[in-house]
């Protein structure tokens, strides 16, 4: 069955921002459906306009539809009024390309950037028309896989997904659609011989028991297929980037071209998930960038490009690549984004060369208010150099500084959170010294969560009254001309947290929350507490156990079985170098055994942060 | 070296009709990059192609003859633009034909009059009972209406109205509707006081009609 546009156009005059659902964009492929007996369906659980800039869902689409037999669509999150719409006329969730229902594809697979979008995966399934525990489905279904950073704790949602690849899709992708290929029978069968795919989780092959005080016991395969630990997926190599972009044909978040230079980060804060489960830095050669680069421009006509990294100062390259950018597209009116810039004299030439004489906005990062904090969480950079980047930045005419703070950090005292208030003042200082009236300051103060696989996974929470009151106090002294604060909303982080940090029983939790009506979590609009505490409730688990309890050495984390290459005896160090007050430098001047050259090691290859042969092996 | 003006008149179908006037003009922008034309950019701090849609076409409207005029600031003979665009557009998006537009003329949007609408609309009302309708609606000396809580007459921005075919279940209605600046109809307008609001209606506008340059 084909969905016509016919069909949908009823529908679509009255919803909200009907182009969201009807495809048709410049780079989307449309392949032979008869003629591709493998068909993926890529599924983002958020709106258009969010999944349209996920990078891991079009380096997966361009892959897949490069392989001989394969076809590659894409869906949405569909918006309530939609969802409510599709429903009424008796329509299922489909694909953008080919308008096929999802049901119609071999395999599903769901990217999974965040947890507070796990809602929108059992809307999702079921508007598909299909059962939403994987128990219920079988051969006659399509195989529904997740991957992306929340996969790195897949526990929470094991019930519904038939299996998870962690860590880098590329190659895995491959070989899951390869091995769903030769096993066209018994579902059982196919998850079997997924299991044995590198990277690849099968939770159902896995039991977890409980202490009496809820925390994990053991976790421990039911058949002998199934592996442990599940090593994370590594590609020693990043695959050259997809530079025949979709371009959307309504506006969207981010609407312009992406190059990832590089994957992983050799900074070590003690509190990023990323930097813990992305490495080893894994960096693109210079020329690749800048041909990646000249493709995207030629095939998309964006007049934009963002370089994508978790820290754009770090590529070796980074000079000469802007200076050769800029150089190219002289006439070109090109605006080149660089994200994640760290607060020091280079950066800030590096923002001023790429703004092309018409500067905008810096970001800082500073995470912390004071220097103690700051080398607490292996940030570390003095206040003093901070405001003298702050005045670099105004003087080479940006008007706009945004600084990022969280709150909730381990080891932070009221004085850290005085400390944001008196740095927020003194950046507005600067600001209007050199650029008078016109000088804003945005200060985006976010709630720390404690993630997986990170040095702070033994902390606790901070307490939702803690957290609110500190929010409070921040807005109160932090206001007036030139400042705009943002902050969120700390009923929606504890969910998160929970949602982050979970194991596999919240599975209940998230079922009940979405029969209750709970989806678009992360849109301030729809998250309804209640909802999620009703569900709490009905199950009898205690969300506090696991949020607010500080964990011991010895306890069992529910994703412990996960190894991401970072070793959980690396991480302890750091957590306990972090309560001594102490940082280190940057990993690639001195290597601390993380544990990821001992764990992948014999995968080195150019580029890479890590020194060959390391130190450690 | 002087700019060239190109007037693309074009159709809008499938996917595009979601995309709002602004969603156009990029689209425009970007079809003119991939191209490889060069789009002349208006000065000033923010650098934009510049590009000039004759009349912004609602979001669901289907279209055969819109038109666009587009600045390239390297001047290229007319059918090999055409044939670069029309390799590079986004399914939806078709150039009908491309003149050149001398650089003195008035802008665009100044020049569009009316615009001619084809309207499908179901509905259970017997036929004759429409084209009743219809003839009472153009015999009307004064059709005042209110828009957005603001009192307006309809009938002097209806230049023509017909039942061009009649199906059933279904009719075919022409429409000629003023569409000057401060003066424009809009065809859902018409079947709101023909009553014919209520059933499902697809709008498709034929072309755009030019005052004499």
């Amino acid at each position: 069955m084909v969905i016509s546009l016919d069909q949908l156009e009823r529908l679509l005059l009255h919803v909200q921002r009907p182009g969201r659902y009807v495809g048709g964009e410049v780079n989307a492929i449309r392949k032979d459906w008869d003629a591709h007996p493998f068909r993926v369906c890529l599924a983002f659980p958020d709106v258009y306009e969010l999944g349209m800039s996920n990078l891991g869902l079009a380096i997966l689409y361009d892959i897949l539809n490069n392989q001989d037999g394969v076809l590659a669509e894409r869906t949405y999150a569909l918006w309530p009024d939609m969802a409510a719409a599709m429903r009424q006329a008796g329509l299922p969730l489909y694909s953008l390309e080919s308008y096929r229902p999802v049901a119609d594809f071999d395999l599903v697979g769901f990217s999974l950037p965040c947890e507070v979008l796990y809602t929108n995966v059992l809307e999702m399934l079921d508007l598909a028309g299909l059962p939403l525990q994987s128990a219920e489905r079988d051969e006659r279904h399509p195989l529904v896989i997740a991957g992306g950073h929340a996969a790195f704790n897949p526990e929470p949602m094991a019930d519904f997904f038939d299996a998870f690849v962690v860590g880098d899709g590329e190659e895995a992708i491959v070989e899951v659609v390869r091995t769903c290929q030769s096993e066209r029978g018994e579902r059982l069968e196919l998850l079997l011989a997924l299991a044995q795919v590198p990277g690849v989780y099968v939770p159902r092959f896995y039991d977890v028991s409980y202490h009496s005080d809820g925390t994990v016991a053991e976790v421990a395969p039911n058949r002998p297929q199934a592996p442990l630990p599940i090593r994370r997926r590594v590609v020693p190599v990043l695959p050259p980037p997809p530079t025949r972009q979709l371009v959307p044909n309504i506006a969207v978040a981010h609407d312009r071209g992406v190059v990832e230079i590089q994957r992983g980060c050799t900074r070590g804060c003690r509190f990023c998930h990323a930097g813990m489960i992305t490495r080893p830095v894994r960096e693109r050669p210079l020329e690749q960038v800048l041909q990646a680069v000249d493709q995207v421009l030629h095939h998309t006509g964006y007049e934009e490009i963002a370089l994508l990294s978790l820290s754009s100062a770090d590529y070796s390259h980074i000079g000469e690549l802007v200076a050769a950018l800029n150089e190219r597209y002289a006439e070109h009116p090109l605006t080149i984004s660089l994200p994640s810039l760290r607060i020091e004299s280079f950066s800030v030439d590096l923002a001023d060369a790429v703004s092309r004489g018409r500067p905008t906005g810096f970001t800082f990062a500073p995470e912390a208010g004071t220097e103690q904090l700051r080398e607490r969480i292996n940030k570390p950079i003095p206040t003093g150099q901070m405001l003298e980047v702050a005045q670099e930045t105004f003087q080479r005419g940006f008007r706009t500084i945004k600084l990022y703070f969280m709150i909730g950090l381990p080891g932070e005292t009221d004085d850290d959170v005085a400390a944001i208030i008196d740095l927020s003042h003194q950046v507005r200082a600067i600001g209007r010294r050199v650029q008078g009236r016109k000088a804003q300051v945005n200060v985006s103060v976010s709630t720390f969560i404690p993630k997986p696989h990170t040095p702070f996974q033994w902390h606790p929470l901070a307490a939702l009254e803690e957290i609110a009151a500190k929010q409070r106090l921040i807005q109160q002294r932090v206001r007036g001309r030139g400042f705009k604060v943002s902050w969120n909303d700390c009923r929606l982080t504890r969910v998160e947290a929970t949602l982050s940090r979970g194991d596999r029983r919240l599975g209940a939790v998230i079922c009940r929350a979405w029969e209750q009506g709970a989806r678009f979590d992360g849109w301030g609009e729809w998250f309804d507490e209640d909802v999620w505490s009703a569900a709490f409730r009905a199950t009898e688990l205690d969300p506090a156990s696991y949020l607010y309890r500080q964990r011991t050495r010895g306890e069992v984390f529910p994703w412990d079985h996960f190894h991401t290459g970072v070793r959980k005896a690396y991480l302890w160090s750091e957590w306990q170098y972090s309560l001594a007050g102490r940082s280190w430098p940057d990993c690639r001047q001195a290597c601390y055994h993380c544990g990821i050259m001992s764990e992948f090691g014999d995968l080195w290859a150019p580029g890479w942060g890590c020194p060959q042969g390391g130190s450690e092996t | 070296m002087t700019p060239q003006r190109l007037r693309i008149t074009y159709a809008v179908d499938g996917p595009l009709r979601y995309a709002s006037n602004l969603d156009l003009v990029r689209a425009w922008a970007r079809a003119t990059r991939r191209a490889g034309l060069v789009p002349l950019y208006s000065g000033g701090f923010n650098a934009r192609p510049r590009i000039q849609n004759g009349a912004a076409l609602p979001v669901g409207f289907s279209a055969r003859g819109e038109m666009v005029d587009l600045w390239l600031s390297q001047r290229v003979e007319i059918a090999a633009a055409r044939q670069a665009l029309a390799a590079v557009l986004p399914a939806g998006l078709a150039i009908r034909h491309v003149v050149e537009v001398d650089e003195a003329e008035p802008a665009l949007p100044t020049r569009v009059q009316a615009a001619e609408y084809a309207v499908t609309v179901e509905t259970g009302e017997p036929h004759h009972e429409i084209r009743q309708r219809v003839a009472n609606l153009l015999s009307a000396a004064s059709l005042p209406r209110e828009r957005r809580g603001r009192p307006y007459d309809l009938r002097p921005l209806i230049e023509e109205l017909a039942v061009a075919q009649e199906r059933a279940g279904a009719v075919l209605l022409h429409m000629r509707l003023a569409a000057r600046e401060g003066a424009t109809g809009r065809p859902e307008q018409v079947l709101d006081a023909l009553g014919l609001e209520e059933g499902f209606f697809t709008i498709c506008r034929q072309r755009l009609l030019l005052s004499e340059g």
